[in-house]
């Protein structure tokens, strides 16, 4: 019995030396051993035979390929003036404007029917379907038996993602979090000073490391010299909590945020001791001039780390980028955009927040094959002197979404949850009025 | 990349739309991709409210109106086949079908139905016909509170005149299909599919 126990205590040291020596280490310092290289070539190249292997074997089982496109229908763009004076062309009598027609009802039918078929918005709040499967069963909506080596792959995967690099993952993540809430409270002791500094942005980059390498992080970061500098404010679309340690590997920002209880409480209250964050209270969220003044004068600040700010209020899917709140824009202060696309086919890193809680979340990404994503810098914006605040959010918006190759769309993220406002339908109503009635009123 | 839907909607039943409606096979799969993720309690069936869970059919102004199409007489729940016969009133109108033979039963989709459609979408009480006041009732829902009701109603007046031949104050069927004898329809009540 005891040599069993001391089998099982000598074998744990050994693996924790190897985690630390291995990757931990190398991390904290930003050198990079080639083991992740090496796996994702292998990862790659295993996912490319697996695709051809796919290709083929419906081909031979002949069934009728259901290609993914871009769309099931093909929508007309015109306005809502333009539809319908088409609709009445048709008529013999001579166009007056201001008139009812039959007709007219043929146009919003079809639209109905045309959002009923197909819409922009919800399928933004789902997970995106893949081209091709990637060998996961949580992205496998359509398994069909193709072949036994395949089904060997998968079955090998399994082992390899549960049995290997869970357990890994995990260990690191917990050495990451563990060293981040350690080393910020030790940092915290320390009187204000550029050498605290300093040293608060050494810790926060070697934890946030560490963390990526417990995802199986491959980030590749574009456009460096646009970096958001102190007193600015970074803008980026938002898929994930993950988003967060992505950034955070390449610089240090100050995070803004609702005070939350338990482990996420702990590292929140552990990492202001070290740096300035921004954490608010639930109650003083809901005070929009409040927490306008707060973040406003933190940006005064020039000694202080660009805040990083998610506008659109919610996690989506990372093929679109949703409504930007306004809110960030009206703070003043430049506005450094960043684009963050994840690459579908290693895992999916977007979290439902409808279906699965933080923790299952989690458990999903270090299950998957690894998170590789693409982050672009783009070049600081400032609000120009007739722009709104909601004009310029939609400046910054297009801008993010060109660059991330996103759908850029004006709906609303809140959307996942809550009833879409009335004010849209009231807008159509109006609209549609002003045609049946003229410009002056008879 | 198929869905979930083709594991589980079996080739008879597809065969069986197929015919009813006329909906290709890729056109039924994808259909029932969409149905099943528009079915948020995964039942089988849709209701009322996951429909109005799509934002571009909430503002609708004749929203209400057009998900009541897919429920008949007073039923909540609508399952695939009944989504499908729906959908298949806008589906674009085939060359070949053009010239049927007059026996066979019309296709859901012929000019006739889809304008039948449309006239039903008017009335409200389903009496065939469209009276003064289902005509006024729909035109609110389109217009808001933009216009009065006076003017709104002269408008109801105007087009019930116009249409109106044998004098009873109402559009039936026949005056809806003389009046909108030359709008295309074909093209106006369709929506084009990529597949």
């Amino acid at each position: 019995m005891e040599d069993f126990g001391n089998i099982v205590c000598s074998a744990f040291i050994v693996w924790f030396t190897l985690v630390v020596g291995l990757i931990v280490l190398p991390a904290m310092f930003g050198i990079s051993l080639g083991i992740t290289e090496v796996y994702m070539k292998v990862l790659v190249k295993t996912l490319e035979w697996a695709t051809l292997r796919i290709q083929r074997g419906s081909k031979e089982q002949q069934k009728p390929t259901t290609l993914v496109s871009n769309g099931i229908i093909l929508r007309d763009d015109g306005s809502m003036e333009k539809e319908i004076t088409d609709l009445r062309k048709g008529r013999s009598k001579p166009q007056i404007n201001g008139e009812f027609e039959l007709s007219d009802i043929f146009y919003f039918s079809k639209k109905g029917f045309e959002s009923i078929v197909e819409d922009e918005v919800t399928h933004r709040f789902t997970s995106e379907e893949l081209v091709s499967w990637n060998l996961l069963t949580r992205s496998n909506n359509n398994f069909q038996y193709i072949s036994l080596r395949i089904s060997i792959i998968w079955v090998l995967g399994v082992f390899i993602r549960y049995c290997i690099l869970l357990p890994l993952r995990v260990t690191l993540a917990t050495i990451g979090l563990s060293w981040l809430v350690i080393g910020a409270s030790l940092v915290g002791l320390l009187p204000n000073s550029r050498v605290k500094n300093w040293l608060s942005e050494l810790v926060h980059l070697m934890c946030y490391r560490i963390c990526a390498r417990g995802l199986s992080a491959t980030i590749y970061y574009h456009n460096k010299e646009n970096r958001p500098m102190k007193g600015g404010i970074c803008v980026a679309n938002h898929t994930s909590p993950i988003d967060i340690v992505i950034l955070a590997n390449d610089g240090c920002y100050a995070m803004v945020g609702q005070v939350h209880g338990g482990l996420l409480g702990i590292i929140q209250r552990a990492i202001v001791k070290a740096c300035p964050h921004v954490w608010f209270e639930r109650s003083e969220m809901k005070d929009r001039s409040l927490v306008t003044k707060r973040l406003r004068n933190h940006v005064a600040d020039k000694t202080k780390l660009p805040i990083l700010i998610f506008p659109e209020g919610t996690c989506v899917n990372n093929t679109s980028v949703m409504m930007f709140k306004k809110g960030s824009f009206e703070i003043g202060g430049t506005i450094y955009p960043v684009a963050i696309k994840y690459d579908p086919r290693f895992g999916d890193a977007f979290w439902n927040s409808a279906k699965y809680n933080m923790v299952s979340y989690l458990i999903r990404m270090m299950t998957s094959w690894a998170i590789v994503c693409d982050v672009w810098y783009l070049p600081s914006m400032t609000r120009q002197e007739e722009e709104s605040a909601v004009q310029f959010a939609n400046r910054v918006k297009a801008a993010i979404a060109r660059q991330g190759g996103l759908v850029d769309l004006s709906w609303d993220g809140g959307l996942k949850r809550a009833k879409v406002k009335d004010a849209y339908k009231e807008e159509q109503q109006k609209s549609y009025s002003k045609m049946i009635v003229g410009d002056d009123s008879s | 990349m198929g869905s979930r839907a083709s594991t589980l909607l079996r080739d008879e039943e597809i065969e069986e739309i197929k015919k009813e409606t006329g909906f290709s096979h890729s056109q039924i799969t994808r259909l029932y991709s969409r149905f099943t993720s528009l079915d948020k309690g995964e039942n089988g069936t849709l209701c009322r409210e996951d429909f109005q869970r799509i934002p571009e059919l909430a503002i609708n102004p004749l929203g209400d109106r057009i998900i009541n199409t897919f429920f008949p007489e007073g039923e909540d729940q609508v399952n695939f086949r009944g989504f499908m016969r729906t959908l298949a009133h806008f589906r674009p109108i085939d060359d070949h079908e053009k010239n049927k033979d007059p026996n066979v039963s019309e296709p859901l989709n012929s000019r006739n139905n889809k304008l039948l459609f449309a006239f039903r979408l008017y009335d409200l009480d389903k009496d065939d016909k469209i009276s003064r006041d289902e005509l006024l009732q729909v035109l609110r829902m389109m217009v808001g509170v933009n216009i009065s009701d006076d003017q709104l109603g002269s408008i109801a007046d105007r087009t019930i005149q116009e249409a109106d031949q044998d004098g009873d104050s109402s559009i039936s069927f026949t005056e809806f299909i003389k009046v909108l004898e030359k709008v295309d329809v074909e093209q106006k009540m369709s929506i084009r599919f990529l597949h």
